[in-house]
């Protein structure tokens, strides 16, 4: 099982050490540092690195990267799920999971992570008992406590961790019950020059956001859940209920949870809703480029497209580019290479531009042309555009919840569904 | 180290200048000044609570940035008694940090632990255990005893959750302790215990205690305990999903229904939202599918359910990509249908991380088939152009590797490639070289015309790599280049600059090129032959020049036998990972080996052994009874003569469906010796050819092998009653029926069945026709799960019964089988007439070849016809069916000859003597009724007999003139 886990900074240092069974000297991650500079990029060092007697498995998140070490056959999926969970956990405990934020509540962390796992085995890693057994930190909390030096350990046993729900404590209340369930769905998609679509997937999820009083019992019903063949349930679903009647039947957790994932693939057909027209070139010979680029919408249901940003990786050699937005800003920034976006995993590219919302009666474009470093051949890779978007009140694979009832607790609720459709990664070839 | 971890306070102390700083953790950090310890010391001992709890969580921080504060140990314990949780929690933090440096001192905590186990509050009780256990001191093991046995038996189930794992972590320090003290089987006890998170701690600590024991049988499943794992297994957490479902994959079930009822309980979990239980999940899925009959419609659904959640998979973070990629990869070359669809998942996102990017790639060109490899080429070629070059390189290799897969796309991809060297790109040029040499092996003299091209690159190549393969090329078809010579020369100037690789390819392309062209490279020959022997240090690079030297100065013929031999043709599975170990590493989905496709006993530290474990085997013929249609419903449609497996024909794997249509006997022949000698002249010349090596001696290897089969044989139970039976009838000995049987032949070369050889005949015993069967096993590893399927053919043969292989074949071990056929089989002509098509499976793949068998085969016992009849028949018969054939060269007697050919049931109904000239009138029935009627005159002197049958199909006349032929000369 997890024998101890190491977190690293992006710059390389080792900043918090827990051991679960006996010490490992933090020298085992020397074997990871020597990936990390074989790496190109920081995402790139492979997940699993095996040294002479113990494995690393790591995940980078947050420019933090978690590294656990595993001395015996341990599922790696396993310890991976694992350490994005802690992530998940310190970023629920503090807003944010960064090198300062886990510093400045390391007692914290290190009862959290006494927690969570016992002799490498996981113990507790539901939020809602976490939260019972140590109380997140408020700044009201930390004053009370140092002024009255109460503790913010709870001195009980968490209710949940041995009920048949153990998502949910008992004697919840609220004075607003309310229940909020937000459809997102994220395109993944290549399309090719000619601007046909050689693969294109929706990645959706049901987040939720319910405030319930007492033990309440949901049900949600879609119009067309025949459109959800591959999903994966949070541990509430009762999944007899879904194989027989498609009904998502479920006591929630408190707060934010993720009801669903669902996957809709590319066999189905995957409504695209903007088109690019690009065209990029070099002459031989010549030491400048043109570049246009004009974006339109597609399939967008009628709904409009926002919060475009398209970016864009332009060859190597092209030492500069003068373009002209017809709306919004672009950056261009031939100096530094690759910034890396760690939370979004993408690349921060060389060219970045902001293009806002696309109206379909002025199509924004960006013109120009680049020029190439003196003496420099025509470049061999055509670069690769990445786009991101946003469409408010769509799901753009149709699916519709139909109703949303309550069971088990007598008050009304306040329901909302919202849908969203996003970008994933939404890449076009030139 | 430490200079790192001073820059880190540092920092964190710019950091936290703030007004903030105050009220967070990182005001225990601040004081880094000498006397720190003094200072720590001081405030521990303090009166006051709120001061205490402020200088253990100082020394938390301390300790949690590897400072050494192991000096305040007494301190820190003396702050152990106190009703405040969080500052025993702190303690116990502390505690197990340091305890194993102070054990003495360690022992001044077990009374209050001892007494912490008491406590009303279940979580202090748990608490109090849970430390305990993680104290990794010989002398507190003692004390931890009692306590610990009371908790395993606790009132509530927190308590006895915890107290399971902490039997886990004793036994990690003391086993011996564990076992005298019976923790082992109060262990046992709480998996059938009522909560299921309990039972979940239990499996999880009996897996962890069995690694290091890997024989001692902890985990005792049986129905029940299976039972109520699948119970627990809906209602525990999901790391108790994990350590059930891993726990589950060990146990075998004990028929096709309980294996069938498990995936069905399981099937829930891959809708999981952890991937971990899902990866679990299919781990079980597919150890267990491998038992249920394939044509169970259960079969058919369970494969189309674990197609989604394997993409899905594929949409999480990329280090979950990447493990899932792993096993996918593994999922792939053991059922190529679940995936075969979704191809498109695979395609390679421009920022994936370089580790997900190379193994989509990978699994690409696994998936690729016929029916999709124009998109997969496309992709291929539009990764070439991408930035990363190792990438590109793969990207470039996997377009050759397609090629060598997909026999139709082979054209395509070689176009492709030459595309690619257009782009003059230098590092794709090289890759597509290296390429291009596999595909010329693969398949030769097909695309010469290329050669010009890749002629016109050879000055930019400067990998070796490239320059040995373009050197191989430029010798292998040297006669080809007019001015192979020069470029060959050219390459021979730098010779000592080259690498090993080069250099060797030099010696041997030059070799080959003077066999073929000898009179103008005498010059050049001697030239390399002197810098390989005289100039060079490298051994082996002396000795192959030595022995090309002697070889062309003695005789030059066999010199060319050897260096211009054919060179056996590669194939895709070079890269397919062996049949034992992806069994192996199937029963290993989602751990480490799987990630690393080696065995698991690779990852485990020290001597612990591992058990090896395989695939349970599918439902045994025997029950086959459920399904009495299967045989005749789907036969496989094997397409003629031996054909290299390529993955769309793996997917006849699911028609090719072995039930045998009947409970026969089953008939395993342990005919010794005599098949091993027919193994050394047909399948060695085959497996020899071309390889220079292979000198005779590796015939006695292989000669030895048929070794103790009949022991074997006697002991395996599986065959119940039919085993009496089966000796008396395979042995062969006291048959009166002098039926010729010719000696075995190869039918199946080892080359091109991936080392499984067949070579077989024919034989009519008693009335039952038999197929005689010897498999040689030629490859590394075990073959086992054998089964034959026929193809439609003119006479409807087909097995009567399953082929018996009760033993695994290990490496170079010979086993003769006598498979017996009936005619009941369904019926398609066959052109030739006696033309069988067969399909043989083993745990390898499914190999397909043909033969064909003499038709005295089918002439039956009752043959002869009565005399009245014969002349009517004879008559009645147009004599535009009349059919004459010379048999030469008899020195026989006409009742001689009579008395043979009654032994293969051809009959004599008559004998006339006209003029010196014996005339026997003979009849023949075939299975199928048809009678074939002959008249055969023997001239006293004359060594030529005339033949003429009479039948009604005629098409028969011509194979039954064979017999004769077969049945006389022999």
């Amino acid at each position: 099982m997890i024998h101890s886990l190491f977190l690293v900074n992006a710059s390389g240092d080792i900043f918090l050490e827990k051991h679960w069974k006996s010490v490992v000297s933090r020298s085992v991650c020397d074997y990871f540092f020597e990936a990390l500079e074989r790496a190109t990029e920081p995402e790139n060092v492979p997940p699993v690195i095996p040294t002479p007697h113990h494995y690393l498995i790591n995940v980078l998140r947050h420019r933090i990267y978690f590294v656990a070490v595993i001395q015996s056959e341990v599922p790696p999926l396993f310890v991976i799920e694992f350490l994005h969970r802690v992530v998940d956990t310190f970023q629920d405990y503090f807003g944010v999971c960064t090198e300062a934020a886990i510093k400045d509540n390391v007692v914290v962390v290190y009862e959290l992570l006494e927690e969570m796992l016992d002799n490498g085995f996981p113990l507790a890693t539901e939020s809602n008992i976490l939260k019972e057994l140590i109380k997140p930190p408020t700044i009201l909390r930390t004053v009370v406590n140092t002024i009255t030096g109460s503790t913010n350990v709870g001195e009980q046993l968490p209710t949940g961790q041995l009920s048949v729900v153990p998502w949910r404590r008992t004697g919840v209340k609220y004075t607003n019950n309310e229940a909020y369930f937000d459809v997102v769905e994220e395109i993944d998609a290549i399309i090719d020059k000619s601007g046909s679509t050689i693969t294109a997937e929706i990645q959706g999820v049901i987040d939720a956001c319910v405030k319930l009083t007492g033990m309440p019992d949901l049900t949600l019903s879609f119009m067309n859940p025949r459109l959800l063949d591959d999903v994966s349930f949070h541990p509430c679903v009762r999944f007899k209920r879904w194989e027989a009647e498609r009904i998502l039947s479920f006591i929630p957790p408190d707060g934010n949870f993720r009801l669903l994932s669902y996957h809709v693939s590319s066999q189905n057909l995957v409504a695209i809703p903007v088109y690019v027209k690009h065209n990029i070139s070099f002459r031989e010979g010549s030491s400048q480029g043109r570049f246009e680029l004009t974006l339109g919408p597609k399939q967008t249901m009628g709904k409009a497209v926002e919060s475009v940003l398209v970016s864009s990786q332009l060859p190597r050699g092209v030492l500069n580019a003068n373009l002209n937005p017809s709306q919004g800003t672009y950056t261009f920034d031939p100096v530094t290479k690759l910034h890396i976006n760690v939370a979004t995993n993408c690349y921060w590219q060389l060219l970045s531009w902001d293009v806002g919302k696309i109206n379909p009666q002025k199509l924004p474009s960006l013109k120009g042309s680049m020029s190439l470093q003196a003496g420099a051949s025509k470049p061999d890779e055509n670069p690769t555009i990445n786009i991101q978007f946003k469409i408010q009140q769509l799901a753009i694979s149709g699916l519709k919840v139909n109703r949303l009832d309550m069971y088990g607790e007598k008050y009304k609720p306040f329901k909302g569904i919202k849908y969203m459709t996003k970008a994933g990664k939404f890449q076009v070839r030139t | 180290m430490m200079t790192k971890h001073v820059r880190n306070l540092l920092s964190l102390l710019q950091e936290n200048r703030g007004l903030g700083s105050k009220m967070t953790d990182s005001k225990y950090f601040t004081t880094t000044k000498k006397g720190e310890i003094f200072e720590l010391k001081a405030e521990l001992n303090s009166d006051k609570k709120e001061k205490k709890k402020e200088a253990v969580k100082k020394v938390i921080a301390s300790m949690t940035v590897g400072k050494d504060v192991s000096a305040l140990f007494p301190d820190v314990v003396n702050c152990m008694q106190t009703d405040n949780l969080e500052l025993k929690k702190l303690v116990y933090l502390y505690l197990m940090n340091y305890a194993k440096s102070q054990p003495d001192m360690a022992i001044m905590a077990v009374n209050t632990f001892v007494k912490d186990c008491e406590d009303p509050n279940p979580l202090i009780r748990a608490l109090a255990v849970r430390t305990m256990g993680c104290i990794r001191v010989d002398k507190i093991t003692e004390y931890l005893c009692e306590p610990l046995r009371k908790c395993l038996k606790d009132e509530d189930p927190y308590v006895r959750k915890t107290a399971a794992v902490c039997v886990a972590k004793l036994h990690d320090i003391n086993a011996q302790l564990v076992e005298d003290q019976g923790f082992l089987d109060t262990l046992k006890d709480l998996i059938s215990d009522s909560n299921p998170m309990v039972v979940a701690n239990a499996v999880a600590a009996l897996s962890e205690i069995a690694e290091s024991h890997p024989n001692s049988n902890l985990l005792d499943l049986n129905p029940q305990t299976i039972n109520k794992l699948l119970t627990a297994l809906n209602e525990c957490t999901e790391w108790g999903q994990i350590f059930i479902l891993d726990c589950l994959a060990n146990y075998t079930p004990r028929d096709d229904r309980e294996s069938q009822s498990i995936c069905e309980r399981v099937t829930p979990r891959l809708s999981h939202a952890n991937s971990a239980v899902v990866l679990s999940a299919v781990k079980v899925l597919m150890k267990f599918m491998e038992m249920l009959p394939k044509d169970l419609d259960y079969y058919g659904t369970l494969l189309k359910k674990l197609a989604p959640p394997l993409v899905t998979l594929l949409s999480a973070e990329p280090e979950l990509q990447y493990v899932a990629l792993r096993n996918i990869n593994l999922i792939v070359q053991k059922r190529p249908e679940i995936l075969k669809h979704e191809m498109k998942v695979f395609f390679v996102k421009y920022n994936d991380p370089i580790y997900v990017k190379l193994e989509k790639l990978d699994i690409m060109i696994r998936l690729a088939s016929q029916a999709n490899i124009a998109q997969v080429l496309a992709e291929l070629k539009e990764y070439a152009t991408e930035v990363d070059v190792d990438f590109v390189r793969k990207a470039v290799r996997a377009i050759g590797r397609c090629a060598i897969k997909v026999e139709q796309s082979a054209e395509r991809c070689v176009s492709t490639l030459l595309d690619l060297i257009q782009t003059k790109v230098n590092y794709v040029v090289q890759e597509a070289i290296v390429v291009i040499k596999d595909i010329f092996r693969k398949y030769p003299n097909k695309y010469e015309s290329v050669i010009a091209t890749l002629c016109e690159n050879l000055d930019s190549l400067d990998e070796p790599e490239a320059r040995a393969a373009m050197i191989w090329i430029v010798g292998e078809y040297a006669e080809r280049i007019d001015n192979a010579d020069e470029l060959l020369e050219s390459f021979l100037e730098g010779f000592h600059d080259e690498s090993t690789q080069v250099q060797l390819q030099l010696l041997t392309a030059i070799v080959k090129l003077f066999l073929k062209k000898p009179t103008e490279t005498q010059e050049l020959v001697q030239q390399v032959l002197s810098l390989a022997t005289q100039d060079s240090d490298n051994p082996d690079l002396r000795d192959r020049g030595y022995i090309y030297w002697r070889l062309l100065s003695t005789d030059p013929v066999a010199a060319k036998e050897v260096v211009l031999a054919e060179k056996p043709l590669i194939s895709e599975e070079t890269d397919l990972i062996e049949p034992t170990l992806l069994e192996e590493l199937i029963c290993h989905i989602g751990t480490l080996a799987s990630v690393y496709h080696k065995p698991p006993s690779a990852f485990v530290e020290g001597s612990r052994g591992v058990q090896h474990k395989r695939l349970p085997a599918r439902a045994g013929s025997g029950e086959s009874a459920e399904s009495p249609d299967v045989g005749q419903s789907g036969p496989a449609e094997a397409p003629p003569a031996v054909i290299p497996s390529q993955g769309d024909l793996l997917g006849d794997l699911l028609n090719l469906d072995l039930a045998p249509p009947t409970a026969t006997i089953p008939s395993v022949q342990p005919s010794m010796q005599m098949g091993a000698m027919d193994l050394l002249g047909g399948g060695l010349d085959s497996l020899l050819g071309g390889d220079i090596g292979g000198s005779p001696s590796m015939g006695a290897g292989l000669g030895a092998a048929p070794a103790a089969m009949p022991a074997a044989l006697g002991s395996a139970p599986a065959v119940g009653g039919g085993l009496g039976d089966l000796f008396d009838l395979g042995g062969g000995v006291g048959m009166p029926t002098g039926a010729y049987v010719a000696p075995k032949t190869v039918w199946l070369p080892a080359m091109k069945a991936k080392g499984l050889e067949i070579s077989g005949t024919f034989a009519r015993r008693g009335g039952i026709i038999q197929m005689d069967l010897s498999l040689t096993n030629k490859a590394m590893s075990v073959m086992t799960d054998f089964a034959i399927q026929f193809n439609r053919n003119s006479f409807g043969l087909a097995p009567a019964g399953p082929l018996q292989v009760l033993t695994p074949l290990s490496p170079n071990q010979t086993i003769d089988v006598s498979l017996p056929l009936s005619t009941s089989g369904p019926v398609m002509k066959m052109e030739p007439l006696n033309n069988l098509q067969v399909a043989v499976k083993n745990n390898i793949d499914v190999f397909y070849f043909s033969c064909q068998y003499p038709l005295s085969l089918l002439f039956v016992e009752d043959g002869k016809m009565e005399r009245q009849v014969f002349l009517a028949t004879w008559k009645d018969i147009p004599n535009d069916n009349e059919a004459q054939f010379q048999i030469k060269d008899i020195h026989l007697n006409s009742d001689a000859a009579s008395n043979k050919l009654q032994g293969s049931n051809i009959f004599t109904i008559a004998k006339r003597t006209v003029e010196g000239q014996d005339m026997l009138y003979q009849s023949v029935k075939l299975t199928n009724a048809i009678w074939v009627l002959a008249e055969m005159r023997i001239q006293t002197g004359n060594p030529n007999y005339t033949l003429s049958i009479k039948c009604r199909a005629p098409e028969v006349s011509q194979f039954v003139y064979q017999c004769y032929e077969l049945v006389l000369k022999n």
